[in-house]
């Protein structure tokens, strides 16, 4: 039998049981297309969160005080003694290599932000002025904290956009003296910034210069330091410097810890990527069920179609001939099914990104021809079975019924 | 062209064994007419399976053409079919989404031939049986004689030396029935072996050469000059 005829036969048989054929079709699309969608949305949350990290910067260093291990006691047990703590000399210490292109010391802490009779508890951050492009931060009135000097306190501050549209309402920020818990600071610029940002909301947050908030909180332990590095490949070189540059500060002791972004991203994209497969595999399950629906209406379509497999044995089709017959329309179902999933899975996936804009779905290359492989095994799969019975069926009894 | 020798054929029937061809030895020359007749159950359906090599015997030989079919493959048991045997049922068993000349040309496309080859030999047989205004109607728009001449069209396109016809007008009236056995006597007389089974008596009777079972056996097997 040559190919076009296999086709044209199969097709045949196809379009003579319409409801079968489109029941079948069915299944296969919602099979194929729940995964489309669900591997579309698993993979659109891995890129967003990645995209949000690529955004920090993957040239970007966090150093926290204080030594992370693997097993046994916490080290500040033993020694008695809690880690050492990050200063702005370290931090200044640490802009002196070509490695590490800016420094941003950090503290944190929490303050009573008051302006006339409006206030409230509000998240303070102490930094520098590197801080803005370390995070890439943007303004959208005034300016970010001067270049000066890390360990100068000034009155100034800089206020996030909900800090300032809870504060001061319709009235102009800019300008404005403000009282930060017992001390008073003038608002130099509103960050344009939105969203969060490790942890912290950046619209509700007000920074002032590093040296003001340990005045303010009292203490001279910086929270963690920000240190980009020069390039994205200078970042393990950078981090041994920084590793090497603490250690001689902190007279040998090896008590921080360096965190890159590099490593961050790594585990939030396999731990993401783990959630799109895990999500994928649910979804194939329909791909099964819609399997075993094939070879249930195969079966069914060999039971109604009895005399028509005798006569074709009669007229001379061997046992091969009609396996490939019923294969072939088992398989045209599966993938059918499967290229009709497909197209309502994409249209799934873009109206879903279509309401979120800012998630950017789409299904991966893989799962789409991973989608199409298993629709067509499945097919293949479970049209073997029907098949192979229908080869056997005994031309003489599927003959003597009218 | 047909050599039976010693043909049995048992079925098992829960633990009861039915001798439905018992020592069955028959001999047929090329060319030749032939009715089978008999009650039911006598087996003259068996018969006709197995000389159509849908049934296999349970002992003896069979030789088709001059080689014994009797020990070849259920392959080479299709291939024979489609090439040297037609068959002719009472129920027609046509497809019934296919046309008149696509039911006619499936022995072409099962032997892989090409369109283009098949059209000019499908339009020859319509020809032949005067069904070429019927050939893209499907089989529930054609009457019982038009459909059962396009079952013969069916079985005659690959130009078979034997024509099998189970009852074929069993399902007929008088007019359609006649015209069916006037084309199967056509071809006949060209030169097709032509072997009926049939209860009507008055069919059987047409037959050069008649043969009558009983319980599995030929009773009588006789040549009328």
């Amino acid at each position: 039998m040559i190919t076009r005829d296999i086709l044209r036969f199969t097709f045949g048989a196809l379009g003579g049981n319409r409801v079968r054929t489109a029941l079948i079709l069915t299944a296969m699309a919602i099979g194929v297309a729940s995964v489309v969608i669900l591997t579309s949305l698993g993979d659109g949350a891995r890129r967003f969160v990645v995209g949000e990290f690529a955004s920090l910067g993957t040239d970007l260093l966090i150093i926290i005080p204080g030594r992370s291990e693997t097993a046994g006691a916490a080290p500040a047990l033993i020694v008695g003694a809690t880690p050492r703590d990050l200063t702005i000399d370290d931090a200044s210490a640490l802009t002196r290599s070509s490695l590490i292109r800016r420094v941003a010391p950090i503290t944190i802490g929490a303050a009573r932000a008051s302006w006339h009779e409006r206030e409230r508890e509000i998240a303070v951050l102490g930094s520098t002025a590197e801080l803005l492009k370390v995070r890439h931060w943007t303004m959208s009135q005034g300016r970010f904290l001067p270049p000066d000097d890390a360990d100068r306190a000034a009155p100034i501050c800089v206020i996030g956009a909900k800090v300032r549209q809870e504060l001061f309402g319709a009235n102009p920020a800019l300008g404005e003296w403000m009282r930060l818990g017992d001390r008073r600071c003038q608002v130099i610029g509103v960050l344009a910034t939105e969203g969060r940002s490790i942890g912290m909301d950046v619209e509700d947050q007000v920074i002032i210069p590093v040296a003001s908030a340990q005045i303010l909180f009292n203490s001279p332990a910086l929270f963690r330091i920000m240190a980009q590095a020069s390039s994205r490949e200078a970042v393990p070189k950078a981090r041994q410097f920084v590793l090497d540059t603490i250690r001689d500060r902190h007279q040998g002791e090896e008590d921080i810890t360096v965190v890159t972004q590099d490593a961050v991203l790594a585990t939030f994209d396999k731990i993401l990527q783990a959630l799109t497969l895990t999500v994928a595999g649910i979804a194939a399950i329909s791909l099964a069920v819609a399997g075993i629906l094939i070879m249930n209406v195969m079966l069914i379509a060999i039971a109604q179609r009895t005399a028509e497999i005798g006569l074709l044995k009669a007229v001379g089709a061997t046992g091969q001939q009609i396996i490939i017959l019923f294969m072939t329309e088992a398989a045209m179902l599966s993938l059918s099914g499967a290229l009709v999933g497909l197209v309502i899975g994409e249209a799934g996936s873009r109206t879903i990104g279509y309401l979120y804009p800012s998630l950017p779905v789409g299904a991966p290359l893989w799962s789409v021809v991973t989608a199409l492989i298993v629709a067509l095994l499945t097919g293949l799969l479970f049209g073997a079975m029907p098949a192979r019975r229908a080869a056997r069926l005994d031309p003489i009894q599927a003959l003597s019924r009218r | 062209m047909i050599r039976l020798e010693e043909i049995d054929r048992v079925f098992e029937v829960g633990d009861q064994r039915v001798h439905a061809l018992n020592d069955i030895n028959l001999h047929v020359e090329p060319g030749e007419y032939l009715s089978i007749m008999g009650p039911s159950g006598s087996g003259k359906s068996t018969l006709l399976n197995v000389l159509g090599l849908l049934d296999r015997p349970t002992s003896g030989h069979y030789f088709l053409s001059g080689s014994d079919v009797t020990s070849l493959s259920e392959d080479a048991l299709a291939r024979t079919r489609r090439s040297d045997i037609g068959f002719v049922f009472q129920f027609f068993h046509l497809v019934p989404r296919l046309t008149a000349a696509e039911n006619i040309e499936l022995p072409l496309m099962l032997d892989g031939i090409a369109p283009a080859e098949r059209k000019p030999r499908v339009d020859e047989v319509l020809d032949a049986l005067d069904i070429r205004d019927r050939a893209h109607h499907r089989p529930d728009q054609l009457s019982g004689g038009q459909r059962q001449r396009v079952a013969i069209a069916r079985a005659t396109i690959m130009k078979p030396a034997i024509l099998l016809a189970d009852e074929p007008t069993g399902n007929l009236d008088q007019a359609s029935g006649k015209e069916v056995i006037d084309t199967l006597e056509r071809l006949n007389a060209s030169g097709i072996t032509l072997l009926i089974v049939t209860h009507d008596q008055q069919l059987g009777d047409r037959a050069r050469r008649y043969v009558k079972m009983v319980d599995g056996c030929i009773v009588t097997d006789q040549t009328r000059g």
